[in-house]
């Protein structure tokens, strides 16, 4: 187990490496760098411009600097918002886009999969009509319509919840980020519920299931015991990336509803060329899905015991 | 217990608008009729969609970090409502008669946000840091107006060599390189505005956080909460401190347009500019939004050394074939000019005193001329020696508003030319790469302003400018913009300008479609809020009044 475990950790340094490399010459392909506006600087100012961010070493060489800074941890200064470094931007956003992620996790999957169970115990009934409307509306709304339709009736209208910005601490937080948690859990839970309602439909039509019935067992027993765990497994499988993907935020819900997080990053700093922020991010990103697929390796271990972990021999 | 508590706010209140009453025995005439003061001065402006990037003005370039510095900074001068510069941190400046050496004399009560004087030596340290080379500021070209600031920016002329400086504390000598009768007005602008010498040279991040930021205007920055907020009191160690009414200003930075524009609805918002483009109609037919001018030209330009727009005639031809008037009551509907000359709206003749505008003929039609652009055509292809045209493709940065104006102008073409003509669009700074390196046909452009003078528009088209890269070089265009700007006589300075605009909008490089406005909204109970020629808002003077 330690050996595997040391083994994929390895296995994620390299993709890290990999990834950050695509990513360093990708961005140095597209046309334009992040001094480039509608103005044209003087050369003096360009030169000097470049010169600050090593823009103009040569791009080997401005690659080994990064790298050897990337070693040490540190991802550079925003060259846009030249007050701030880019590490200081994932750490001031982050947590503020894990704590609406979190949430809005929370509600997806617990909700999904209550809703994934109903819905496949009331197969063609009437509360599996209602219940797949609902993951059918979830899927097919976009979250730019959703996030203003919240704002418009809970924030506007009824005025329950603030309609943007963000309070101060983690309770004065919690007001602001109940629209977009909904916002942000409707389309995870849609997806949640539709595949809890497959997997559990497939595991339900199995003999052991009727096995377990016909000796006797409560239905709630059955369901809990012998169902939901096997139905379980290709919804943890979805979660790793569903989860980096809601941690790092959203460009549209975190616009909508002006939340401090890091999801505008992934969008702004390409369009403006800020290249320490493009890797910061990347990097970033691309370290939590790795990590992220790896817990749910772990996890498939604790849920189902047919699945062992890193032990060939024994599968 | 419900009512006790009711008596106790009622008689709160009394003595509440009694103080406020009081408060209004001694307000000035401008104010009468306009309601009481409410008791709670605080403004919350919607007009700050992220975070700023910068509000040192060493590395300021944008509007938002603008907006905040204008109130949280002083310059030397600053813009007044007709456009002039007006007394500020300087009492008041001689020029000498070529306009190369203007004296400024600093008013002894300036002072910043930590209790220290404001002295001609900070103003003189700020300069030199911008035109430093080392601190690679974007705007240090806002100072190559200095005596070898352009020099010392490229490292061919000492620190010493630059012409300013600080004789003693009130005192602010400056030598500049070419008679600059508007250099005056620029030192209203944030790049040029002072540091605190000894807060900078302690804490290299002293702009990074509110509690280092020292700054010596009407507003302090009181709390900077990164990506979610700005707010700015008022300062008691300004001067003007007792016309300031405004205690607080709120600016949280609302990322959406339609969020913004529902907060103000909601009447959490006082003044915004963020109004979603699908609703800049209905609000300004309604009149909860207003617009005002704003000296920006909207245009295509020609590429010169690209075929068919080698020939003038042709150029002409796609210029007059444009119905301004359309493209501005059809398509973009903010209330904007259609363009019938170079220099936009709002620009000022300095010699008669007027609006630019309003001194010179009309170039243009606003509508279009169908059979005199035809006409042109048929001469120019003529001219050529083509019986057919080459093709002409119309290239526009990836947007919305964009998209449609090209389209409005690709009919326009069609139906008055009958000419078939290709969009292309692509992203922002590939865009941006792909007009600079010369790529293109007929592009879209916008350009505003970098401070009041036609000037800011006149030398782009000069041979060689950095931002013609349509390539347009006319030897009597270049020699009347040398000759208005060798003399700090307005009257030859405009007057070589106008002659200058003639002959561009004969040569006809660029295609004028129209000038901008910018919209706004403002609740009733919000007064003072000045909107300046130079389209930048000041809430110096802005107050409350009660709802």
């Amino acid at each position: 187990m330690l050996r595997y475990v040391g083994g994929r950790l390895l296995l994620l340094l390299i993709t890290l490496w990999l990834i950050s490399t695509m990513t360093f010459v990708l961005m140095h392909s597209i046309p334009g760098d992040p001094f480039t506006s509608e103005k044209k600087l003087p050369e003096q100012t360009l030169k000097a411009l470049k010169a600050k961010y090593n823009l103009d070493k040569p791009l080997p060489q401005q690659y080994l600097l990064y790298i050897k800074n990337l070693a040490t941890g540190d991802l550079g200064i925003s060259i846009k918002t030249p007050n701030r470094t880019v590490n200081e931007m994932l750490e001031d956003g982050f947590p503020v886009s894990a704590r609406l992620g979190l949430q809005a996790i929370v509600i997806a999957s617990l909700a999904g999969i209550v809703m994934g169970m109903i819905a496949a115990v009331r197969q063609n009934r009437p509360a599996d009509m209602i219940l797949m409307f609902i993951a059918v509306l979830g899927i097919s709304i976009p979250s730019f319509v959703l996030g203003p339709l919240l704002q418009k009736y809970f924030g506007l209208k009824w005025e329950l919840f603030p309609l943007a910005q963000w309070g101060d601490g983690f309770w004065g937080e919690f007001k602001f980020t109940v629209l977009p948690s909904i916002a942000l859990a409707f389309t995870p839970l849609a997806l949640v519920t539709r595949l809890m309602r497959s997997s559990m439909l497939d595991v339900l039509g199995n003999d052991y299931i009727r096995t377990a019935q016909a000796k006797g067992l409560p239905p709630l027993r059955v369901l809990t015991r012998h169902t939901l765990r096997n139905a379980i497994i290709p919804v943890v499988t979805i979660m790793g990336p569903l989860v980096v993907g809601i941690l790092t935020g959203s460009f549209v819900i975190e616009k909508i509803f002006s939340i401090p997080g890091i999801g505008k990053y992934f969008v702004e700093s390409i369009s403006t060329r800020d290249f320490s922020v493009i890797m910061g991010v990347t990097i970033f990103y691309s370290g939590l899905l790795i990590l992220m697929n790896f817990f749910v390796d772990l996890v498939y271990g604790l849920i189902d015991p047919r699945i062992k972990l890193g032990e060939k021999e024994a599968g | 217990m419900k009512r006790k508590g009711l008596t106790k706010w009622v008689s709160m209140l009394a003595i509440l608008s009694m103080l406020v009453l009081a408060g209004c025995g001694g307000a000035s005439d401008a104010d009468k009729g306009n309601g009481k003061l409410a008791e709670e001065q605080v403004l919350n402006v919607g007009r700050v969609p992220s975070e700023p990037p910068s509000l040192d003005p060493l590395k300021a370039t944008d509007n938002v970090s603008g907006l905040i510095l204008r109130h949280v900074m002083e310059g030397l001068t600053r813009m007044g409502e007709d456009g002039k510069p007006k007394p500020a941190v300087a009492e008041k400046w001689d020029i000498n008669e070529d306009a190369t050496k203007i004296t400024f004399h600093l008013r002894k009560d300036a002072k910043w946000s930590n209790g220290d004087p404001v002295k001609a030596e900070d103003f003189e340290y700020a300069w030199k840091r911008v035109l430093n080379p080392d601190n690679a500021a974007d705007y240090a070209y806002q100072l190559f107006y200095l005596k070898n600031g352009e020099k010392y920016h490229a490292g061919k002329a000492k620190v010493e060599e630059v012409g300013v400086k600080a004789v003693d504390d009130q005192t602010l000598e400056v030598e500049l390189e070419k008679p600059t009768p508007y250099f005056v007005s620029l030192t209203s602008f944030y790049t040029l505005m002072p540091v605190n010498k000894s807060t900078v040279e302690k804490n290299k991040k002293w702009a990074a956080e509110a509690k280092t930021y020292v700054s010596n205007g009407p507003f302090t920055l009181k709390t900077w909460k990164h990506d979610q907020k700005i707010e700015l009191a008022k300062s008691k160690h300004y001067w003007d401190a007792k016309s300031v009414k405004l205690d607080q200003i709120n600016l949280p930075f609302i990322a959406d347009d339609k969020t913004g524009y529902q907060q103000f609805k909601a009447g959490k918002i006082d003044e915004t500019n963020m109004i979603p483009t699908d609703l800049t109609k209905t609000s300004l037919d309604k009149g909860e939004a207003e617009t005002t001018p704003e000296a920006a030209h909207y245009y295509y330009k020609f590429n010169v050394d690209k075929k068919p727009f080698n020939n003038k005639k042709i150029r002409k031809a796609f210029a007059l074939a444009i119905d301004r008037k359309l493209i501005v009551e059809q398509v973009v509907q903010g209330g904007q000019q259609p363009a019938t000359g170079f220099v936009p709206w709002q620009m000022p003749d300095l010699a008669q005193n007027k609006e630019w505008v309003k001194t010179r003929e009309d170039y243009l039609q606003p509508t279009a001329e169908p059979e005199k652009a035809k006409k042109l055509l048929e001469e120019g292809m003529k001219e050529e020696g083509w019986d057919q045209l080459p093709e002409v493709t119309i290239d526009y940065n990836t947007d919305e508003g964009h998209k449609k104006i090209a389209e409005a102008i690709q009919q326009m073409w069609k139906k008055h030319l009958g000419v078939d003509v290709k969009l292309r669009n692509s992203e922002w700074k590939v865009y941006l790469d792909k007009t600079r390196s010369g790529d293109f046909q007929v592009a879209r452009y916008g350009w505003l302003p970098d401070y009041l003078d036609p000037m800011t528009f006149m030398d782009m088209y000069v041979t060689g400018g950095g931002n013609n890269d349509i390539n347009f070089s006319n030897k009597k265009y270049d020699q009347l913009i040398k000759e208005a700007k060798s003399t700090g006589d307005q009257k030859k300075r405009m007057e070589a300008m106008h002659r200058a605009e003639d002959l561009l909008m004969d040569e006809m490089p660029i295609a004028p479609i129209y000038f901008y406005t910018k919209i706004h909204m403002q609740q009733d109970y919000v007064k003072g809020v000045k909107r300046l020629p130079d389209s930048s808002v000041s809430y110096i003077h802005a107050y409350v009044t009660e709802k």
